[in-house]
């Protein structure tokens, strides 16, 4: 794509920005996961954990005014129903510890607490989570206050905590992948409308200038219709344009052959050698500056065409035998006689036919033009690969000039100043080669004096 | 030959009745299509000669009606507009060929020439003096025998004499009616053509003189 700067792409938008939604919602629905998961795991081990401490503290007994404790085995055992983990605990009456670690430590007693205090601090070499509870138990007569601590250390819960994490991030993979995949559908399916839009403008030929009317989604429909109206005025431009040549061509031609009529009148009635001289010179600036005009509006024609050129199948054989034809009574008033040595197939070429015939009419009317009177003119047709062209005079062919600056503007031959020319008859015809892939060849004529100038096509 | 000139512009059609009468054709001219159509029912033409731009329509219009009608009268069209764009469009619609303006009238005449020597010759193509038959259809002039075929400018040379028999041309008249205005020639060049259609008539019993002074003149030997 000539000129187009392509700053973004509104599919890798799209995907960016829904696979940037997706990764936040993967993170945070990891993150809500596992916290939630963990709170689960954290609030399970806890509940046991009061449990154990109050079926410890429900079995207090007090035994002649000693708090005794019979240790429940099910307020160890229900703690192992989570993991392996070690359990630690202490049953203390007033500090003194009666049974248990005595190192455990408590907490100390807030008011008239009897609720379950938790808390996590590290004990012999780990961490553990502990609950302290407080009972008032009658020993004798006087109530005594006993502290029930029991910890369990976490490594359980650490396992619990690294299987939640690793099943999260599975999880938040997973939906992350399976929202890229979703994004990437969407994303195509919002941009299927405009691709359909950009194929039925991009398939369609250079001379197609019938306006989209593919179905589009309303989003697209003002890009759509400003399409239209850049097409509609496209067509009128270049109708306009083609108008504008051909009109053009009459304004400057008329005055010039009525000036030229005119001057021909002139030049019969008079009778001295230098008037009729000057007459004659008048004509021959008239015929140039028309000839001139003719050919600036040919090549303008030309370039105009070459952009939007016509792709029709055509004969070219038929077609070098038409211009040698038109031709043919121009070249009798020199007494030119144009040979033809063409053959009786024909060669199948697909291009604009008034564009070459164009480029046909301009060689051959060089050949014309520079061939001395009682001369002969010969037009060739052959193949080798390509399709060969060719127009051989005996002119006076291209003396020093530069051959290959021949075809560029207004350049002509070093020795043809005493000839009307514009200079731009071989590069018309240049032009025609290349805008249909061809080329024009010119070269001295190899058999004799003169000059060949062969337009070469791709046989296609 | 009997020409309908439809052409506009008064003073070239004015130019072109001239130098067609000088070749023996008698050219009616309508200066708008209206007229033209009235000519072409009123009488047989053996060419149109036809502007694109005129007054009241396009001749391309005209054209179209001709063909349409069925009428085999070749039509030469006069453009002034680019020759790229019309060309296709101007013999699609059934005009013989074209000439683009401005013209040299040289070249208008061979085209003329050629379109109705393309519609095949007739007896009006012929002309004959002093027992030599100049065919203008077929290029030749026979003398006695096999019929010689004669270049372009001696045939036209040939055809001025035959137009006027004993009547003197000068040799600015020859060289305005053989050479266009392009050709750089001397006078004397027309020397080489009276000699070389001498040539061709030895041994006939018509000579071209010359009048000392004045120029040539073609008569019958006694």
């Amino acid at each position: 794509m000539s000129g187009v700067v392509v700053k973004t792409s509104i599919r890798r938008r799209l995907v960016r920005q829904l696979a940037l939604v997706a990764a936040i919602l993967s993170l945070a629905f990891f993150l809500i996961v596992r916290v939630v998961a963990e709170r689960a795991a954290e609030d399970t081990q806890d509940n046991i954990l009061a449990a154990s401490a109050t079926a410890i503290a429900d079995a207090l007994y007090s035994d002649g005014g000693q708090i005794a404790l019979e240790l429940p085995y099910s307020a160890i055992s229900m703690l192992g129903a989570i993991s392996q983990d070690r359990v630690f605990y202490r049953v203390a009456v007033g500090g003194e510890t009666v049974t248990g670690y005595g190192d455990l430590p408590g907490v100390a007693r807030v008011g008239n607490r009897r609720d379950n205090i938790f808390s996590t601090f590290e004990y012999r070499g780990e961490d553990v989570r502990a609950v302290t509870l407080f009972r008032s138990v009658s020993a004798g007569n006087l109530p005594s206050d006993v502290m029930v601590t029991v910890a369990q250390t976490q490594l359980g819960l650490a396992a619990i905590s690294s299987r939640i994490t690793s099943i999260a991030t599975a999880i938040a993979a997973g939906f992350f992948l399976a929202a890229i995949a979703l994004s990437l559908f969407a994303a195509q399916s919002a941009l299927a409308p405009l691709d359909r839009v950009t194929q039925s403008v991009a398939r369609r030929g250079p001379n197609d200038l019938r306006p989209v009317s593919s179905d589009a989604p309303s989003e697209l429909v003002p890009l759509v219709e400003a399409l239209n109206n850049l097409i509609a005025r496209l067509r009128m431009s270049l109708s306009r344009s083609e108008d504008f040549i051909a009109e053009a061509a009459h304004r400057v031609r008329t005055p010039l052959a009525t000036v030229r009529a005119q001057a021909e009148i002139t030049h019969r009635r008079l009778n001295k050698p230098e008037h009729r001289k000057a007459i004659r010179e008048m004509i021959r600036a008239i015929d140039e500056s028309s000839r001139s005009a003719g050919q600036l509006l040919d090549h303008a024609m030309v370039t105009f065409r070459a952009d939007s050129l016509e792709h029709a199948p055509l004969d070219l054989v038929e077609l070098l035998r038409e211009t040698c034809e038109r031709l043919a009574p121009t070249a009798e008033l020199k007494d030119i006689a144009i040979n033809t040595d063409l053959p009786d197939v024909p060669f199948d070429f697909i291009g604009d036919s008034v564009l070459l015939q164009g480029a046909l009419r301009n060689i051959l009317d060089n050949a014309i033009k520079y061939s001395p009177e009682d001369s002969e003119i010969t037009v060739q047709a052959s193949k080798n690969g390509d399709y060969v062209l060719s127009v051989r005079d005996q002119g006076r062919g291209f003396a020093d000039t530069d051959i290959q600056s021949l075809t560029s503007r207004f350049s002509r031959g070093s020795n043809v100043s005493d000839i009307v020319g514009s200079g731009l008859g071989l590069t018309i015809a240049d032009e025609v080669a290349r805008s249909h892939g061809g080329r024009l060849e010119i070269t001295e004529n190899t058999e004799g004096p003169g000059a060949c100038v062969s337009l070469v096509l791709p046989q296609s | 030959m009997r020409f309908l000139l439809v052409e506009d512009n008064a003073r070239l059609a004015s130019v072109i009745v001239d130098r067609l009468g000088l070749d023996g054709h008698a050219v009616d001219h309508a200066s708008d299509l209206d007229t033209a159509r009235t000519s072409i029912r009123a009488a047989d033409y053996d060419l149109i000669l036809l502007d694109i731009m005129l007054p009241d329509g396009d001749g391309r219009d005209f054209l179209a009606e001709h063909r349409k009608a069925k009428k085999r009268t070749p039509v030469i069209v006069l453009t002034a507009r680019s020759e790229v764009s019309d060309r296709v469009g101007l013999l699609d619609l059934g005009a013989d060929d074209y000439i683009t303006k401005p013209f040299d009238f040289s070249e208008l005449e061979a085209r003329c020439r050629a379109v109705l020597r393309r519609q095949g010759g007739t007896a009006a193509n012929q002309k004959t003096f002093a027992g030599a038959v100049l065919d203008s259809a077929a290029g030749t002039i026979q003398t006695d025998g096999e019929p010689d075929f004669l270049r372009n400018r001696e045939l036209r040379l040939l055809e001025v004499f035959f137009g006027a028999p004993g009547q003197i041309f000068s040799k600015t008249h020859l060289m305005d009616r053989l050479f266009s205005f392009s050709d750089d020639v001397s006078e004397n060049a027309i020397e080489v053509y009276v000699g070389r259609i001498r040539k061709k008539l030895t041994g006939s019993t018509v000579r071209i003189e010359t009048v000392r002074g004045l120029g040539y003149r073609m008569i019958g030997k006694e």
